[in-house]
């Protein structure tokens, strides 16, 4: 059933869809980040994914585009999921919000800003969520130091 | 005039009136006794559980270990409190709240830093987490364990009882005379 979407996003943009991967079962889509709106409203309306279950951003550091934020989607009914996600670079760390499709989409989208520093254009209130607002940098990224910028390098515990 | 009576009580009775009649009913002490004493079986904490150490903090005040025993009566509000237990882990978006909590409690206050993570950010070496509450309030116990057992709070609020127990100039400081001098 999943594969039928699939086909059928391929079939309606067909160059936004960019890679498509089956692991056990679960199904991933890799789109083109410019097309996320159009794409997640596709799904929403045509394809009775009415619910998003999780927004997260991915930090591959070292290598280029360096983010990659996934949807986590759900359809009720069905009961299926299907997984999207779209590419973002370092020097345009931004990506549309899709807080327009999914309501629900507010608070990760803040908390992926707030960890990583993607940008989410036309977010209705892009805050920080989990650290305090006078935070200074993104905690989750790779080469953030563990113990805070300024702390000394970790040596390990015993050391 | 000094009465001894069963070989314990020693008071000064006033000139005039009659021992056998006052009996046990009268005590002198220093004012500053009377007033740490009462302070120091009256601790109202504040609780601040943030944590695990929060469920052995309600272990502890609950009917096995019963602080109520101790006049420790657990507040829902800071202008109530007397003593504020920090229980778990302070973060940084958490510490203006601890702050503001703090200076809401009327003095006389204490702190009592409860479990590793708020003696010192415990496991938690990272961004995020405060290590050690002191960097903001003045603890006067910290409890070590992870979390303490309700055992550990007990030792805790009586080493606290036995501080403001030596606490000096008590009674003056509360009709505005000096500071107190700390136990």
């Amino acid at each position: 059933m999943s594969q039928a979407v699939v086909a059928k996003l391929k079939q309606e943009f067909p160059a936004a869809v960019l890679n498509t991967v089956e692991h056990r079962g679960e199904i991933t889509v890799t789109v083109n980040k410019d097309d996320i709106v159009t794409v997640c409203t596709f799904l929403r309306d045509s394809a009775g994914y009415n619910f998003l279950c999780d927004l997260c951003g991915v930090d591959y550091h070292g290598s280029e585009p360096r983010f990659m934020v996934v949807y986590n989607l759900y359809n009720i009914e069905t009961k299926e999921r299907l997984r999207i996600k779209a590419a973002v670079g370092e020097d345009d760390c931004c990506i549309d919000t899709v807080s327009g499709v999914w309501s629900t989409a507010n608070w990760p989208e803040r908390e992926c800003w707030d960890m990583f520093g993607i940008a989410f254009k036309g977010h209705p209130d892009l805050r920080r969520i989990l650290m305090p607002a006078d935070w200074d940098g993104y905690p989750l990224r790779k080469d953030y130091p563990l113990q805070g910028p300024n702390r000394e390098l970790y040596q390990g515990r015993l050391s | 005039m000094v009465v001894e009576q069963q070989g314990r009580a020693c008071a000064e009775v006033p000139q005039g009136m009659n021992p056998d009649v006052l009996g046990d009913n009268i005590i002198t002490a220093s004012l500053d006794k009377v007033v740490n004493w009462s302070r120091s079986r009256s601790m109202w904490p504040m609780t601040f559980g943030l944590a695990c150490c929060a469920i052995e903090m309600m272990a502890a005040g609950a009917a096995r270990h019963d602080l109520d025993r101790l006049g420790v009566l657990f507040r829902a509000s800071p202008r109530q409190a007397d003593v504020i237990i920090v229980a778990g882990t302070v973060t940084y978006k958490m510490l203006p709240v601890i702050k503001t909590v703090y200076e809401q409690m009327p003095e006389p206050k204490y702190v009592i830093a409860m479990g590793a993570c708020a003696s010192s950010g415990g496991v938690f070496d990272t961004y995020s987490v405060v290590q050690g509450v002191d960097a903001a309030l003045p603890v006067d116990v910290y409890i070590p364990g992870c979390p303490p057992r309700p055992e550990g709070l007990l030792y805790a609020l009586i080493q606290l009882q036995e501080k403001i127990m030596r606490e000096k100039n008590s009674f003056g400081a509360a009709i505005g005379v000096g500071e107190v001098v700390p136990g």
